[in-house]
Parts: structure tokens; sequence; C-alpha cells
């Protein structure tokens, strides 16, 4: 790692050329794309210059331009606050009944941030080294530096406001090492690091509500955007409590609308989280980008029965101590673990890993876990004819640290363990099994954090610019909270600096188009007198996601589940039953919304994932592997950025393709034996 | 198990509710409170009958969306939030009877969902701190005591969800209120707002008609996240020095 700034003026790599083509057929060919503001010069100096090089917009003249944000998670409120505070007139929406309810509040372990308080060789550089790596170079350089800059400022902001991070005796504040990296630099809360961050912003944004720079629209949800004259000019929003259609104008729309990962129906997202917002605007021109790349999350709580709704997340820092392992004979899967003798388990990470054992990457994790499952080796109770768990165990970690310090450690995770499962993981090893936890997949954006849409910005998990293949933990915290106060508050001023623009009518064809589709749509829904759920059909979507466009990906796989979902479609809008009316809070209107845009997503993923022939990050593809069935990235093919554009409800989707190129950081293989 | 079910039912906030009975079947004990009324709602809807409304999101006890009276009890009998709240708790057989939360600062907006709004108009009267954007200093050049920082982290763990005016028979906020203002009083960082933040989150509270708190104690014993009741006393003590300032 160089000392000095390594930006070459010549990228290290050479652009991708791709020879596979699994998906055709299913997709169009589209130019290739270019970020039209992307950075040049040293890295260490690109966002300085940018913040330098945007233009500025006069504190009298920020009053007069209105400007709508989408989610008030930590992307959206930290924004909505900022903006706020800068003096702009912002419109902020949530569909929760309060903007602190967002699902930031429930990310758990840690907020990374390159301070170096420990001396032990931190820095900006490290942090974004060890971010695009994590990321299996799948995430713009420019991008991830200037994250790794800004992280600082986070914790320095955060503090500001009183959120209260752990504190070491002195009164300074603590940080730990969290996913595998080497150096201290993760800041926490206890086991409640998202819902501090995100009360801090929540806070923040209040107080602006009260200044009246800020009006909070929360039960809303936006179901289209206007765009006008090829901008993005306001949304059109569902009150969903009165029902009633609103449209709402402004000179920006921001979208900070979170994660799909809810397309699998099981996941650790809140049962609200959604694409609806970030699907309506891919439909109206905003691509697409890096679709299937899905992180799957090593430790959560297997699935019970049926009628399971969500799964739960467990702090990954239970790898520390908590030993994985199956029994070697499937005979014993129904035995009490303790029962089976020590010869007779298999602690299959520790065995084909050994330097890195129980704490290999999420992605590895994860995998040898269905691996065992589908072997046959899982444990814990049936659900359909299958055991979906393996023993997490901390008998050795109670007979050497003593019951004690464990409870001391990890109380509060044994504490919800049992209150779900019912079981005492003191006493009986605990299950966990993957699930899906976050979407590294978004909207595409620009540098600026600008979508396809001039004047549409994306911010949050919702775009997909800075985490590659794969995350690491404690990034996506910290990337919220980097794009909300410190990167989106810079760029959309350059935008800004042209407005206000002209005032829209209510009568302009693009808002009467925008208002009267969600009218019909809504009106569809409601008439199709169908016999099935919404829940019914997410559900069935849930399964062909997870088997075929989960951990694990083969071209037949995925032929067969885009097939699956499109007769899914089908009989989703010949066969849906949503009971009540337009008029009033109608939760099964609002779940049929929001499963139609999902059943789209997914075929959309399937496409995305078929054509990309490798395997890297959480995304494993059957067809590229090493000879001892490790994951086989290949940079020659797919160092790209795959952004999807819609291609029409009757035609297909249309690729292009950003190269992704390195000019500080050479591309390695990965090596976790 | 097999359950009768006694439901709360109000097509809207004009309209006037009843309680309904319904029955289900086949619950298992591994199923979370929230995932039998998903089954009870999958049965209404195949039967034509409009599903219950209720609100949920995280389903994992850290949001505060989830909100029922649950025989009488705000979350049901265990100390967490509603969604955390497993059938294991309940025995084949049983009646459970499940209202809205019950406070005339919460009105029922249908079903077993209320409006929570005024705990955000609470904290729009001063429930932060004013640290702008980009302009805070070093993180660690303001070290928090340890045992301060602890009670300050111990009163922020609450979630807003309204529990703990549910269970008082005078549907007082104060549990919430308290939890903030120790939060943000017992921080460095909160000092310079510490008197008006009192007074001003006080007023509101009075203004959006919760009750005034006389010590019932009701409050931290529903509380799922166990905020206990010293931070009303501390509430207490903070007004108090509020208004001897001259505030
Ligand atoms: C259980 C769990 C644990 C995690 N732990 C960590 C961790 O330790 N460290 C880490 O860095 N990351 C963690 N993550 C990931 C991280 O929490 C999320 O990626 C991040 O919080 C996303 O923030 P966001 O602001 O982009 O979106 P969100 O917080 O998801 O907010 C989305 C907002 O958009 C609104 N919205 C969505 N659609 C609409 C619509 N159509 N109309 C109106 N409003 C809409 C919602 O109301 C909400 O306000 C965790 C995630 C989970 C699920
Ligand atoms: S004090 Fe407890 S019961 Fe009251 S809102 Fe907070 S968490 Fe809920
Ligand atoms: S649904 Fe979030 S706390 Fe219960």
């Amino acid at each position: 790692m160089a000392a000095t700034d390594p930006s070459h003026a010549t990228p290290l790599n050479q652009p991708s050329k791709q020879v596979s083509d699994d998906a055709r057929g299913y997709y169009v060919p589209g130019e290739p794309l270019v970020d039209p503001v992307a950075p040049t010069g040293p890295i260490s100096e690109r966002w300085t210059q940018r913040k330098f090089d945007n233009r500025l917009v006069n504190p009298a003249n920020r009053r007069k331009l209105d400007i709508i944000i989408v989610g008030t998670g930590l992307a959206g409120g930290a924004a909505a606050a900022t903006l706020g505070e800068a003096g702009y007139n912002v419109k902020s929406f949530c569909y929760q009944d309060s903007p602190r309810r967002a699902h930031s509040i429930a990310a758990q372990g840690g907020i990374n941030a390159a301070k170096n308080y420990k001396e032990d060789g931190d820095s900006t550089f490290r942090l974004f080294y060890d971010t695009v790596k994590g990321g299996d170079y799948r995430s713009r350089e420019s991008n991830v530096y200037r994250l790794a800059e800004v992280s600082a400022s986070i914790i320095d902001q955060c503090v500001a406001q009183g959120v209260p991070f752990a504190r070491e005796y002195g009164g300074l504040l603590d940080n730990r090492s969290f996913g595998g990296v080497q150096v201290s630099r993760t800041f926490y809360a206890r086991g409640q690091t998202g819902q501090q961050l995100l009360i801090g912003a929540y806070q923040a944004m209040e107080r602006q509500v009260a200044a009246g720079t800020v009006t909070q629209y929360t039960r809303h949800e936006m179901l289209e955007v206007i765009v006008a004259d090829g901008k993005a000019r306001g949304i059109i929003a569902r009150d969903l409590v009165t029902g009633e259609i609103e449209t709402h104008l402004a000179d920006v729309v921001v979208l900070a609308n979170g994660g799909y990962g809810n397309v699998f129906y099981l996941s650790t997202n809140a049962m609200g989280s959604n694409v609806t917002a970030a699907w309506r605007a891919h439909r109206k021109g905003a691509y697409m980008a890096n679709p299937c790349y899905t992180q799957i999350h090593p430790t959560c709580i297997p699935v019970a029965g049926e009628h399971q709704s969500k799964l739960t997340l467990m702090s990954e820092s239970l790898r520390n101590d908590g030993r994985i392992w199956v029994p070697k004979k499937k005979e014993d899967c129904e035995k009490d673990p303790r029962d089976i003798p020590e010869e007779d388990r298999d602690y299959y990470l520790e065995r084909i890993y050994p330097s890195f054992g129980n704490l290999v990457p999420r992605d590895i994790a994860s995998r040898q876990a269905k691996n065992m499952c589908d072997e046959g080796r899982g444990v814990g109770p049936l659900v359909g004819d299958f055991r979906r768990g393996v023993y997490l165990d901390f008998t050795d970690a109670i007979a050497r640290l003593g019951e004690d310090a464990v409870r001391e450690k990890y109380d509060n995770l044994f504490d919800m363990y049992e209150r779900i499962t019912g079981e005492n993981p003191y006493q009986v090893p605990m299950r966990i099994y993957p699930a899906v936890h976050y979407v590294m997949g978004g909207l595409w954006v620009d540098y600026h954090l600008q979508s396809s849409i001039p004047g549409l910005f994306v911010t949050g998990e919702a775009n997909f610019s800075d985490h590659g293949a794969n995350r690491l933990g404690a990034s996506a915290l910290m990337q919220g909270l980097a794009d909300g106060y410190f990167v989106l508050p810079n760029t959309i001023r350059d935008y800004l600096a042209d407005g206000p623009f002209e005032k829209l009518d209510e009568s302009h064809p693009a808002v009467v188009e925008a208002r009267t589709s969600v009218e019909e749509r809504v009106h569809r829904f409601l008439t199709i007198n169908g016999t099935r759920s919404a829940d019914s059909f997410h559900k069935e979507l849930g399964n062909i996601m997870w088997e075929y466009c989960g951990m694990e990906r083969s071209e037949e796989g995925l032929r067969k589940a885009i097939d699956m979902i499109r007769e899914l479609k089908a009989a989703f809008w010949s066969d849906l039953k949503v009971l009540g009316t337009a008029d009033s809070l109608n939760q099964s209107l609002e779940k049929a919304g929001r499963v139609a845009d999902f059943i789209e997503l997914g075929e959309l993923m399937c496409i995305d994932a078929l054509n990309r022939r490798e395997s890297c990050g959480g995304h494993f593809r059957a067809e590229s592997q090493t000879e001892d069935g490790e994951a086989l990235r290949q940079d020659e093919e797919f160092a790209y950025v795959a952004a999807w554009e819609w291609g029409g409800d009757d035609g297909q989707p249309v690729l292009h393709k950003e190269e992704l190129l390195y000019t500080a950081i050479e591309m390695k293989q990965r090596s976790y034996k | 198990m097999n359950l009768t079910l006694k439901i709360w039912r109000q097509p809207d906030a004009a309209t006037a509710g009843a309680m309904h009975t319904y029955q289900v079947e086949d619950i298992s004990s591994d199923m979370s409170f929230l995932e039998m009324l998903d089954v009870l709602n999958e049965q209404l809807n195949a039967v034509g009958e409009d599903p219950v409304a209720f609100d949920s999101d995280c389903r994992e006890g850290i949001c505060g969306t989830c909100s029922l009276m649950i025989n009488g009890e705000a979350h049901g009998p265990e100390v967490t939030t509603t969604c955390q709240l497993h059938m294991r708790s309940f025995k084949d057989g049983d009646t459970i009877t499940i209202e809205p939360w019950r406070a005339d600062a919460f009105p029922v907006l249908k079903d077993l969902i209320t409006d929570r709004g005024a705990f955000d108009r609470i904290i729009q009267a001063g429930g932060f701190i004013s640290a702008n954007t980009g302009s805070a200093p070093e993180a660690n050049s303001v070290p928090a005591p340890r045992d301060k920082a602890m009670r300050a982290f111990n009163a922020a763990t609450c979630i807003s969800c309204g529990a703990c005016v549910a269970a008082c028979p005078n549907g007082s906020a104060s549990l919430f209120l308290g939890a903030k203002i120790t939060h943000l009083g017992e921080l460095p960082q909160g000092q310079p707002e510490r008197d008006t933040r009192v007074v001003d989150m006080v007023a509101q509270h009075d203004h959006e008609g919760f009750g005034g708190c006389t010590n019932i104690g009701e409050c931290t014993a529903a509380c799922p996240k166990e905020i206990p009741l010293d931070v009303i006393s501390q509430l207490n003590r903070d007004l108090r020095t509020a208004l001897r300032n001259g505030h």
C-alpha cells in the first residue's frame, strides 16, 4: 500500500471484454455508460476539488428551492436535516408513522470510520482499500475514497448530536475491530448502533421541522415520480390513512428509500421495506445497477415454520467465540446435539479454512452452511422436507472463559435467541442459518449521486455505487450518513444552481400522466377479484428467488426462475384478491403494490445474475469456481457495472456497461484458505 | 393450539368501534404474536372479510411500531414488544383480547392502529441537541464520563412505542419524556439547551393531552426496554431547576 497518493494517470487494469453471453435472448445490448461527472486527478484530492468546483446557491435563493426526499432512514433523515438547515424548502416522506422508525433503526453491529484512535495504522487510504477489496473490485474507486474520507466527520457529527457511542473509562470513544478487518475502526452503541444513529438524524430533522424548513409526511407512500421535460419534478404519493392520492411538486427529488432485500420474502429487512420508489423511477428511465448483488448474512436465527414472516439477525460478533458444526452423519441430525460425541461432529469451517476458521467472510460462511444443509446434514426443525440450520456452539467458550464472561459479552443476543426459539443457548448449542440481509445493487448514480434522470438523486442503500459485490460489516451505516450529511448537500447544490426551475402546473401532461397511472393501478388491484392474497404471491416469489438467485446460481436455475417468475406475474394480475377500498387505510392494497414491483424486480435480478457468469462477493455462479470449489471472479469479462434500462412492459431490458477502472488499487483474487 | 380472539374493530377514526370474535386453529407455539395475526388475516381475506389492521415493521423489537393491548396489558404478558412475544406464552383454548393503545393523545386510526404523532411533536419542541452539520468539534475533544454516558445510553434505548402511555391510568407520557431528558441531559453536549429543552417539551406534552404523572409505576412495568422510573425524577428535577433559573 502506498504512503503517498498512488493514483496513476492511466488505469492499472484493462477495460473488460465479455465473451460469455448466457443471457442472450433476455436483454438488448445498449450503449456503454460513462459517469459524466467522474472526477480525475490524484484520488485524495478529487472530493475536495469537486466541493470547490460545484456551484453555490445563495442563501436567499435556497428558500425558493423545493426538495422532495423520499425516505427518512440514515440517508434520507440526515439529508433532510442538513438541507433544511441550509435553508432549502424540504418535504420529507416515509411510509412509517414516524421518521424515527425507518429500517436503519435495526442495524446492530457498528459504523466504520478512519479515525485511527488506536494508532494501529488506520487511515483514509486503508479504509478505502479494505472497502474496494471487500467489494471484490466491483465498486467505484472515487466514490469509495470519498466515503472513507468523510467517515471521520460522521463520528464528530453524531457525537455532537448526543449519539451515545460506547466509551472507555476515561470518557473517550471506544472502538473495536469488526468483520475480519485488522484495525479497530468500528464505533458502536451496544448492539443498537443503527437505532442510536437514526435517532440522532431524526432529532436533527425534527429540529428543522420545528424551524419550518422541513415538512414531514408520515404514513405516505411514494407511488410514482413525475418526470417533466426530461427532469424529475415531483412525486405522486398516497396518504396511507385517508387513501388520498397527492401530487407533490419540487425542483429536485431525492430517493433514500433503502434496500429491496424483501424481494426474497424472508429477510432481515423490516416488513414494509420495499422497492416501489426505486422501481417506479426505473420504469421512468432511471437505470438499475447490479440488481443481483445480494448480501447474505451467515448468523441469523433459522426459519421455524411455514408461517414465518421475517428473519432475525444475530450479531456476527458471535463467531468470535462460537464454533460452527454439523453432525458428520445424517442419522444424527435429529439427536440432541449434546449427545453427539466430539468425533462425530464436523467443524466444517475449521476443517476447510484452517487459517480463518469460523471467521471466514460472510459469503463463505453462508455458502458452506447451505452446502451442509443441502447435503442433508442440517439441524433443527423440518421446514417442508428440509432442515435449515447449523450449530453455533459456545460449549468450548463457556469452558474456557466461564459462563459469566460469555454472559457479559453476549447476554442480550442470547436472551433474544431464547425469546424467539424457546431454547437456552447456554445449555444447548444455538442454531443459525444464512439470510438475505442487504443489497448492494440499486439505482445507478453518477459521482454526484444523480441517477440517469436529471434532477433525480439517489442516496443510501437505494443506490449502487459504494459497496461493489459484497459489503463489509459496518459500512452501510457509514454510507447512509456520508451521503445524507456530507455528499448530497454538496452535489445537489451544483444542480440547484440552475434553479429555481420554471414552475410546474398540475395540469402539465407529465403530472396528469403520473397521477392517472397511479389511480388506475390502485383501481386495478381492487378489481381483479381473484382468490389469492398479495402475501401468498410474495412468499412464492421469495421461494423462487432464494432457490435460484440466492447464494448459489446457475445458468439452468436462473432460466427456470425467469420462466417461473413470468408465470407468477401472470397469475398475480389475474388471481389477486384485495379487499377494502382505495379511500381508507388498506394494508392489503399497500402490499399488493409492493409485491407487483418485487415480481418485476425479481425477473431483472435473475437476468442480471444470468448475464454475470462469474462468482464475486455474495454471488456464487456455479459455472465459475476454482478446482476446489471456491468463488472465481472473471475480471477480464466483468469488471463493469451492469446498468439496466427499462425496456417497456413488452420489451426486454437494455444493458449498459460502465467500465470499472482502477488508478489507485490493483485487483487481486481473494483467498481465505 | 386453537384460540378465541376478541379483537377491536373500528373502520376509521370517525366511526365507532366494537369487539369482534374470531377463531384461529393450528397455531404453533413458535409463531410470534403477529404471525398468529397474519394467519387470522389470511383466513379473513379468504372468506372476503376485511383483514385486521395492525402496525408492525421491524418485527425485531427495535422500531417501536407494533402496539397492541393484549389481555389488557401493553405488549402483552412478557416484558418485550408485541412482535417479540411468542405464542408459547399462551395455552391451547385461551381467549385473547386484543385492543389498540388506550390514550386520548393516541387516537385510533383503524382497528388496532393509533396515531402517535404527538411523540414527534414533543421531540420537535426541543428533544434534540442543536448541532449544525459540518461544524462539529473533533469527537474526542469533549470526553464524556463513562457512568454518565452509560446512564444516557440506557435512557436512549427508548423505542418510542408508547406502551408507557397506554399502561398509565392517567395516559401520561412522562416515562418517554423522562427518557429523552435523561439521555440528552447526561451528556456534556446536551447542556446548553438543558433548561429550555425540559420546559418546552413538558409544555408540548401537556398541550397534546397526555396526563400528569402520579407515580403509579405502570409505565415502567410495561416498558419493553425497561426504562427505569428514575428518569421521571430526573425530569422533575430538571424542570424545577429550569423554573428556578427563570425559564
Ligand atoms: C438487521 C440489520 C442489521 C444491520 N446491521 C448493520 C450494521 O451493523 N452496520 C451497517 O453498516 N449496516 C447494517 N445494516 C444495513 C443498514 O442498516 C442499511 O443498509 C441502512 O440502514 C439503509 O439506510 P437507508 O437510509 O438507505 O434506508 P432505510 O433506513 O431502509 O430507510 C428507507 C426509508 O425509505 C422510506 N420508504 C421506502 N419506500 C418508500 C416509499 N415508496 N414511499 C415513501 N417512503 C418510502 C421508508 O419509510 C424509510 O424511511 C443492517 C441491516 C439490517 C437489516
Ligand atoms: S419509555 Fe418504554 S414504553 Fe415508553 S415509549 Fe419508551 S420504550 Fe416505549
Ligand atoms: S415491529 Fe418493530 S418493535 Fe415490534
